[in-house]
């Protein structure tokens, strides 16, 4: 890893300050994917601003019919916690199934997103559930916010500061793991609210998380696995390397969906 | 260079570091306490496994300044003096080694699965747990049955938790 300063923000304020003015600096939450890019050598930040100490950025809360989650809350927190499991327990089942439970206590939801690797898993969830992402500087939909592979909508000296997800009538995450690395070959996230149902797909997509409108349309007809049957998605636009060809994540992406809608019931 | 302090094995640990200095090289080149291992370091293995307040992470991912304030458990802080920790002792009793280089990071790992999951843990929870532990040599099967004895022990008392 090359040499960098540190600084440890103790406001958000002052940690978007920084971001701001620091020349190549960046953002540093549990590091679990920002310290082994720097160490490959991928990434060679000249400053990294830690959020570790910064009041108020962790967190789970219901606030209507909404969930809200702090952007350094971890994947174990998420996880674990009552209010998720009670509230979208296909959630706290998402983050359960994040890499590892080393990973899971340091990794968190802003670190995740932010990084937005195709293959990672909450892309799906927050996709899926149609949630809205808020930073230091405004309110992002899931949708526009996610725009191709590790790019997003935030600018430079933008910070996560929370997640709200809107509270489905059902919802299910199927995961097909890379069975060595842990993350998603393929992952479709499922969930139905009383105006809208929608389909995401994580570790596909050659530019990452992606909606199947087909799907969506045809369980608005009726919310069932038999709903999808004989649909599938075109090859093109897909990933396909020594782990799967492009056709196999094809396939795979309508026996998750089955199986999430069936497990949403 | 930033200074850091931290408790390790109950003692407090202060020293200059440079900022990109791993908390794995800070226990083992700083403090000299080797008994924690480097089998990747790129994330993997788990063999450099220690506790930060309580919650089992890998060493070789996170930067020693940013455990500043933490209290740090390693392998070396299990054993209350010469009587081992009850993970050790089932990791001794059902041959849950081989060569040992991924003992270490397992039992950490081991000790953190029992704190959160409790002392009756049936083998696939257990596997499931050790995710992000390899082995070279054992094949698994004895690690998975001394854990899921020494996670027994560790509730019927001994030398329970004995550093943390
Ligand atoms: C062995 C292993 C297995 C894994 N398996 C999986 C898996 O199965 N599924 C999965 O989805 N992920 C997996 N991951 C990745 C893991 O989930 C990471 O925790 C996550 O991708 C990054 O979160 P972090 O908090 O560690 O962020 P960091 O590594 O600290 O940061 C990642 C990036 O996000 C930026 N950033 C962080 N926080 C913010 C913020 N609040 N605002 C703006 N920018 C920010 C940083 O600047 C950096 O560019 C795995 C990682 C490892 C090491
Ligand atoms: S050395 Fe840290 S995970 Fe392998
Ligand atoms: S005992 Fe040799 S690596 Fe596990």
């Amino acid at each position: 890893m090359y040499a960098f300063t540190y600084h440890r923000a103790t406001g958000l304020r002052q940690a978007g300050n920084m971001l701001g003015k620091l020349e190549d600096s960046k953002i540093l939450a549990g590091g679990q994917t920002l310290l082994p890019t720097m160490k490959q050598r991928l990434a060679s930040p000249a400053n990294l601003i830690d959020l570790g100490k910064v009041d108020g950025l962790k967190g789970i809360e219901l606030k209507g019919r909404s969930l809200v989650i702090g952007a350094m809350t971890t994947h174990s927190e998420v996880a674990t916690s009552p209010v998720v499991q009670q509230a979208i327990p296909a959630l706290a089942e998402l983050a359960s199934m994040i890499g590892d439970p080393a990973v899971r206590h340091m990794g968190t939801l802003g670190g995740s997103i932010a990084n937005n690797d195709p293959n990672s898993d909450y892309p799906a969830a927050l996709v899926g559930l149609g949630a809205t992402v808020i930073t230091t500087k405004r309110r992002i939909e899931a949708d526009a916010f996610f725009t191709g592979l590790f790019e997003t909508a935030l600018e430079a000296d933008e910070i996560i500061t929370k997640v709200s997800f809107p509270v489905p009538k059902k919802a299910a995450y199927m995961k097909f793991r890379n069975p060595a690395s842990r993350f998603a070959l393929v992952g479709v996230f499922v969930a139905k609210r009383s105006s809208e149902i929608r389909v995401a797909v994580t570790g596909a997509g050659a530019s990452g998380v992606f909606r199947v409108p087909a799907f969506e349309e045809a369980l608005k007809k009726r919310f069932s696995p038999k709903s999808l049957e004989g649909l599938s998605i075109p090859a093109t636009g897909l990933n396909s390397d020594i782990h799967g060809s492009a056709e196999y994540r094809a396939h795979l992406v309508g026996v998750m969906a089955r199986r999430a809608v069936a497990k949403a019931g | 260079m930033p200074a850091v302090s931290m408790t390790v094995n109950g003692k407090p640990a202060t020293a200059d570091v440079e900022p990109r200095t791993l908390l794995v090289q800070f226990l083992r080149e700083n403090l000299r306490l080797t008994g924690t291992h480097v089998g990747c370091d790129t994330s993997q293995c788990g063999a450099c496994v220690v506790h930060v307040d309580g919650k089992a992470v890998k060493s070789c991912t996170m930067l020693a300044i940013q455990a500043e304030g933490a209290n740090v458990t390693t392998i070396e802080g299990l054993a209350n003096g010469s009587q081992l920790h009850p993970m050790q002792e089932a990791f001794r009793e059902h041959h849950g080694l081989q060569c040992g280089f991924c003992t270490p990071g397992m039992i950490m790992t081991a000790v953190d699965m029992v704190n959160r999951k409790g002392n009756e843990l049936d083998d696939h929870t257990i596997r499931e747990e050790l995710e992000g532990n390899i082995c070279r040599c054992t094949g698994y099967h004895n690690i998975v049955k001394a854990i899921a004895a020494g996670a027994r022990s560790m509730g019927t008392g001994g030398a329970r938790k004995a550093a943390e």
